[in-house]
């Protein structure tokens, strides 16, 4: 049978399950979307500027474990769409991303809308191909699927040229592909996962310190388990929230920058430190001499690479996390047949006693305010409206941490965030992406005045697409995390940070068509968010908030997480935070 | 991360795929991690769809177990064996254009001589000589000439293969299903233990 490579491309996608294509049409990609004219079964939403495209195909991704797919045209589009490629990259997200091509005869000619595509996506996807060749298709695009959602899951870039998508091939779609040279380690060694269970079993002051792998591995009940087996209180990272019960007798929710003091301070502490589906990033450890100096470090990762990459690890154990925890409590069961030693039982009840000291001592605390709303209250707000049940997104900024530190979470695979990359304006086209794998589930972006102005303008595309994303803008009129290290690392010298001139966010929302609520008042925001929640169709919610407010606990950047900040400093603890950051 | 061994050089093998793009991949991975190359040779090996690459780089053990383990994570590369860890031959080979006065001649050759190295090219000023060897030879050789006048240096980059009977890289293409040929045996068994040219 022979096919127009276009069609071949729509043919592949249908055989791996896609149902829906996040895109933008432009010049070298128009034979497929000639071809998607009168192509049945597969849902197109047109975003308004690639990136978000990218973003989408990663929401959909994260919340349903399968594979976003992405479309866009050559040169501006691809490049348009590399930051959505890194944040995937960085946060092991599985997509795969189609860029058209100039024509092969004209690669490397300087041609209208040309760029080397594959040259620009290569250090930021897990791999990426050029199709040269018709013939090639089919296979290329099953690998490019494969590779995404195998092994340690990441973005795969696909380049097809216009000949290539307009001129006739056999049409041929492997059942299975082997790659030779890609062999992920799915189980652990038994060996290895014998002496963790040893090291867990003698341990007096254990953690687990829990992360995103554990939830693109769906590892969250195995956690659970060996968690309530051995008595471990579980600490998140923020690409981990979800993979444990935030409200758990357990958890001592999030570590690191702006982790919980309990969370740092039982990390610190440890004596064995059990690190899952997590990579020891420079925001979770600070000071990495100075990070769970006393603990013997086991951890479980898909990745050889990530072991022993930024902390010496005492007990390595490559292999799919879920794997290995069944395997690991398997063997906790059998070397506690008889029983816990009274002795350890001693220790860990000692070891609970003083987690709960440090929880009562600094718990999370904002202080309230009649008149102004303190935004930790409005995220608070939107934990109890909607029993932890609904999907969040978040931007980047001030308003995605303390949505990590206030919201509790519940399940695993409802908490979009950008972790590694930081990318703002990630919240409004992921939540896309998150509704249209969820029609029927409440989706709420979480978003910053700053943040959110960087992807505004996909407002067009929930609307026209009948996504009804909730968008609650945490406006405190500036780039507040700017503000916040100008202010307690730079000696209150603020500078570019301020966007109180606007826009307008109810009127924006209006004239896109959705529709906009303000609240500028704590005794507003309950109903804003009851009538956001209630009314059909995307939202926008103003949510007008404290200028000042800080997010505690703080580690400043390369410092110990011992040494957290708790509170507003005073004059000298600026300026000892201060030298620490800039030697003046 | 903390790190107390010092900076080695490593002789490091990598089989990949004989694929287009490969080369600047390798190439990425050392740039984008700031860790240097100090040489580097590519080609084919039996199985025209696999090339064999020889990289030589200087790091502390953290730092090429990185460049080890980020290697293995390039899905076009099959195989990675660093060399430096066991008995090895490396050689280089290099073209060199020698300032050759009449008053000189005879000693350049002299050292051309005691080093095996061949004369390729001959003009009434210059000699091209071209001489095979390990780094402290070639090096030897260079600074020999150095005092005649060295008008143009060119270096192949350092290709690499463990002694032995066994084939450690060739079993690995073996097993792909590709190569076929027998290993023949080591008739000398003197090459096993260490006979330098």
């Amino acid at each position: 049978m022979k096919l127009t490579g276009a069609r071949i491309f729509l043919e592949c996608l249908k055989r791996e399950g896609v149902d829906v294509l996040f895109g933008l049409p432009g010049g070298a990609v128009l034979p497929i979307y000639d071809a998607l004219y009168d192509f049945a079964g597969l849902r197109h939403i047109l975003v308004r500027q690639e990136a978000a495209a990218g973003h989408a195909a990663e929401g959909y991704a994260r919340t349903t474990g399968k594979v976003g797919v992405a479309l866009v045209t050559s040169g501006p589009a691809a490049t348009n769409l590399v930051t959505a490629l890194q944040d995937a990259y960085m946060d092991s997200i599985p997509i795969v991303a189609f860029t058209g091509q100039v024509p092969t005869h004209l690669i490397g000619n300087d041609a209208f809308q040309e760029a080397d595509n594959v040259g620009i996506t290569r250090p930021c996807t897990k791999h990426n191909f050029l199709v040269k060749d018709g013939k090639d298709l089919g296979s290329t695009i099953k690998e490019a699927f494969y590779l995404a959602a195998t092994g340690r899951p990441g973005p795969v870039h696909v380049d097809l040229p216009k000949d290539v998508l307009v001129k006739e091939w056999p049409f041929e779609y492997p059942d299975k592909i082997h790659l030779r040279s890609y062999n992920p380690t799915y189980d652990g060694h038994p060996g290895q996962i014998k002496k963790a269970a040893r090291a867990i079993l003698k341990a007096k002051r254990p953690v687990l310190y829990v992360g995103g792998g554990v939830i693109s591995s769906d590892a969250s009940e195995e956690v659970r388990r060996l968690a309530e087996m051995t008595q471990t209180p579980v600490t998140t990272t923020l690409m981990g929230l979800g993979a444990f019960p935030s409200d758990h007798p357990l958890s001592l929710e999030m570590l690191g920058m702006h982790g919980t003091y309990y969370a740092n301070m039982a990390v610190h502490q440890s004596d064995c430190l059990i690190a899952v589906g997590a990579r020891f990033d420079d925001r979770v450890t600070g000071k990495v001499e100075m990070f769970a100096p006393n603990a013997e470090i086991i951890h479980i990762d898909i990745d050889p690479s990530s072991i022993s990459k930024n902390i010496q690890v005492h007990i390595p154990i490559v292999g799919d996390c879920r794997r290995v925890l069944a395997r690991l409590i398997k063997e906790i069961e059998a070397e506690t047949q008889q029983g816990v030693p009274s002795l350890a039982r001693e220790a860990r009840k000692q070891w609970h006693d003083q987690i709960a000291r440090w929880k009562a001592e600094f718990p999370l605390r904002y202080d309230w305010d009649d008149e102004v709303i303190k935004p930790q209250y409005v995220i608070q707000e939107i934990s109890n409206l909607t029993r932890g049940e609904a999907l969040i997104v978040t931007g980047v900024g001030q308003h995605q941490m303390w949505a990590a530190q206030y919201y509790r979470f519940k399940h695993p695979r409802a908490w979009c965030t950008s972790g590694g990359l930081g990318t703002m304006g990630y919240g409004l086209p992921t939540a896309m992406g998150v509704q249209a794998a969820h029609p029927d589930k409440l989706v709420v972006n979480i978003d910053g005045d700053g943040s959110f102005q960087m992807n505004s303008q996909e407002l067009a595309t929930v609307y026209e697409s009948r996504l009804p994303v909730k968008t609650v803008i945490i406006n405190n009129g500036c780039h507040g995390m700017v503000r916040q290290w100008q202010e307690i690392i730079y000696k209150e010298r603020y500078c570019s940070i301020d966007l109180s001139s606007g826009p307008d966010f109810v009127k924006l929302a209006e004239a896109y068509g959705c529709v906009g609520i303000r609240a500028t008042k704590p005794s507003e925001v309950v109903p804003a968010l009851e009538k956001a929640f209630a009314t059909p169709g995307p939202i926008v919610v103003d949510m007008v908030v404290d200028r000042e407010e800080n997010v505690f606990p703080m580690v400043p950047a390369g410092g110990a997480n011992k040494d957290m900040i708790l509170e507003r400093p005073g004059k000298e603890a600026k300026a000892k935070a201060a030298k620490s950051q800039t030697g003046f | 991360m903390q790190n107390n061994s010092e900076p080695q050089k490593h002789t490091i093998a990598v089989l990949v795929e004989n694929r287009f793009g490969v080369l600047s991949r390798v190439a990425g991975l050392f740039s984008a991690r700031g860790y240097n190359i100090e040489s580097l040779s590519v080609g084919e090996t039996l199985d025209p769809t696999v090339s064999r690459m020889t990289l030589v780089v200087r790091g502390d053990a953290f730092v090429i177990e990185q460049v080890i383990k980020q290697l293995h994570k390039l899905i076009d590369v099959i195989k990675v064996t660093d060399l430096t860890e066991e008995n090895h031959v490396e050689r280089e080979m290099i073209l060199v254009k020698v300032n050759a006065e009449p008053t000189s001649r005879a000693e350049i050759l002299r050292i051309a001589d005691i080093f095996r190295a061949k004369v390729v090219d001959v003009t009434p000023a210059t000699y091209t000589l071209e001489a095979t060897g390990d780094e402290s030879k070639v090096t030897a050789i260079v600074e020999l000439l150095r005092p005649f006048g060295i008008q143009e240096l060119v270096r192949t980059g350092k290709v690499a293969i463990a002694r032995g009977a066994k084939a450690r890289l060739r079993r690995a293409e073996e097993k792909l299903g590709k190569v076929r040929e027998p290993v023949p045996e080591s008739r000398d068994a003197a090459r096993d233990i260490g006979f330098e040219d």
